[in-house]
């Protein structure tokens, strides 16, 4: 049974990063290495984790996903679109003038976006205030933040990790996209954020560190995650950038640039 | 005269506000005695967060707030807020037309002593130039109230420009303050003041003086810089053919450049604009640095004089 739920979500990830690459190919840019890295992440939340109803995407009790790297764009599209927040069809319309489908996640556009981000840093910060927020009101949602390893080189994030620990919200699960690449080149040569699992300790965090592509090591770390009473939790998640697609694997020029058609057509062949 | 700082009445209103809407909380960084939210904290401590020396992650965090349906108030002094925090208040609040009130006290030279790095004379051009950003500068404490109830009541992002000093109260208690809506506190046809923020009760004070000279003046309190009372201003042009801004703020970007763009479209007459003339704040007596900076009611009036001088040439 649970073996069974694992392959349904392991797919779930796969089709997620069909979408990726379907989606960024149409576009003709887009970021595909961080959505893929952090794919298995955002399906666990959105189709094991989180408490959601796509047909009311506004229902006061609902779970809370800030993707923070908002350049991962794709990726929550995808997630949202397959979890029936809006036609699957409309995906192919990213980056077009008029679209919904903003270069970066805009909440005001797209039903089931819970923040507009995109400028790093500003995503934990956001999600704080929405777990005080649930506090105040006496509601039990909790709230996930998806981080990227790059960004947390901004110090605004020190400061949200400060306050969150200050404030003791135990309703704020943060995960760590540590896929070790960004845009300049790898994280611990641009500016090395090591030691990581230390420096969330440090801030007053529970912090476990797992491997991100592992279905049931998400789970597993959710599960104790939420069972932290009086922290917040950051869950370290190693990642590959690119993960799924050989020839994007650990490649740091696919950060920012988007797949041909042919190069379509052989990352799908390698998802299929 | 009675003199009531801005901030003091922010600091009241905040309580009132919050025994009336239990959805308003509060922001502050560490200056909640400066800013006067410390009101708040003693009467709603649940609902008051105190985020210590970080701007920015205040700011993101009453986003969050809002975005879950609170109503929050953040406040430090008008230099970190708007400077520090610029581009949370950007891409977190005004891009999301997100419920943030940013109230920032000790705006401006009437800092004084501090000196220049705590005196902000630009913060006034950068939130104008936020789009879904409403902009109100009070005149006094009556004004503050108002302006506190009535961002509360806009859906959307509003900063509130506050003072450190006591200032004059000009408005009786059955002030109506309607956001957008510029207040005529004087009639005149010779010439126009549009001030703002303190040097309202300096316009007016240089309004009298010019009387006794025999020159009219009009003199408009423009408490809502954004969205700007276009009609107002555009009359005054018609009407009095000349148009001097006063700001305690720099004359790049605020009260002196929103008046000059509009009356440069619709209806163009000479702008004259009494400000701080591109330069940065330093340490003195308030007193000091208004005379120093040419914010006075005896520059104000020299500088109508040479604008009625000149009117029509």
């Amino acid at each position: 049974m649970e073996g069974e739920k694992i392959k349904r979500l392991e797919e779930r990830a796969r089709e997620i990063r069909r979408h990726i690459i379907r989606m960024t190919g149409a576009a003709g840019s887009g970021h595909p290495g961080g959505s893929l890295s952090g794919a298995d992440i955002v399906t666990a939340l959105y189709f094991a984790v989180m408490r959601l109803d796509p047909q009311n995407p506004r229902w006061p009790d609902r779970d809370r996903f800030v993707l923070s790297k908002g350049h991962a764009a794709p990726l929550l599209y995808a997630a949202l679109a397959e979890r029936g927040f809006f036609p699957v069809e409309e995906l192919l319309t990213l980056r077009r003038l008029g679209s919904p489908l903003q270069g970066h996640p805009d909440m005001k556009k797209l039903p089931g976006v819970e923040f507009s981000t995109g400028s790093l840093g500003q995503g934990l910060s956001a999600a704080n205030g929405m777990a005080l927020a649930a506090r105040l009101d006496g509601r039990d949602y909790r709230v996930y933040v998806l981080l990227g390893d790059g960004e947390i080189q901004e110090g605004m994030v020190w400061e949200a990790a400060m306050a969150a620990a200050h404030y003791r919200l135990d309703n704020v699960t943060a995960f760590l996209d540590f896929n070790g690449l960004q845009i300049d080149g790898p994280v611990s040569k641009v500016m090395s954020v090591e030691p990581v699992a230390e420096k969330w300790r440090a801030f007053g965090w529970d912090v476990q560190v797992i491997d991100g592509h592992n279905m049931e090591e998400i789970l597993r770390a959710v599960e104790r995650a939420r069972a932290v009473r009086g922290q917040p939790q950051m869950i370290v998640a190693r990642t590959v950038k690119g993960k799924g697609i050989s020839f994007m694997e650990n490649m740091v020029e696919w950060h920012g640039v988007a797949p041909k058609p042919e190069e379509v057509e052989r990352a799908l062949a390698e998802l299929a | 005269m009675t003199k009531i700082a801005t901030r003091d009445a922010y600091g009241k209103a905040l309580v009132e506000l919050g025994r009336e809407n239990p959805d308003v909380v509060v922001l502050d960084a560490d200056l909640a005695k400066s800013t006067k939210t410390i009101e708040f904290a003693r009467h709603f401590p649940e609902r008051f967060f105190d985020m210590g020396i970080a701007e920015q992650n205040m700011v993101g965090t009453a986003a969050g707030l809002a975005a879950a349906g609170k109503i929050p108030f953040c406040s430090t002094f008008a230099i970190f807020a708007t400077g520090r925090a610029f581009e949370i208040i950007r891409n977190s609040v005004a891009y999301s037309r997100l419920n943030v009130k940013i109230a920032a006290s000790h705006a401006g030279i009437t800092v004084g002593e501090d000196g220049g790095s705590h005196q902000s004379v630009e913060d006034i051009a950068l939130m104008r130039s936020l789009p879904n950003m409403t902009v109100f500068v009070p005149a006094d404490a009556v004004e503050t109230r108002a302006a506190v109830r009535a961002a509360a009541q806009i859906r959307g992002p509003v900063y509130i420009r506050l003072g450190r000093p006591g200032v004059p109260v000009l408005h009786g208690d059955d002030f109506h303050f309607e956001p957008g809506r510029a207040v005529i506190m004087r009639e005149g046809n010779d010439a126009t003041i549009i001030a703002t923020g303190i040097m309202v009760a300096t316009a007016l004070e240089a309004a009298g003086l010019l009387e006794q000279e025999g020159i009219g003046v009009r003199v408009i309190n423009m408490h809502t810089i954004k969205p700007l009372d276009e009609e107002t201003v555009i009359a005054a042009a018609r009407e009095t053919g000349v148009i001097v801004t006063a700001e305690e703020h720099s004359i790049i970007g605020g009260l002196g450049g929103a008046v000059a763009e509009t009356v440069c479209t619709h209806h163009p007459v000479p702008v004259y604009r009494l400000g701080i003339p591109d330069v940065f704040g330093e340490s003195g007596r308030p007193e000091e640095l208004l005379e120093k900076y040419g914010l006075t009611a005896a520059h104000l009036t020299a500088r109508v004089r040479e604008a009625v001088k000149r009117k029509g040439r």
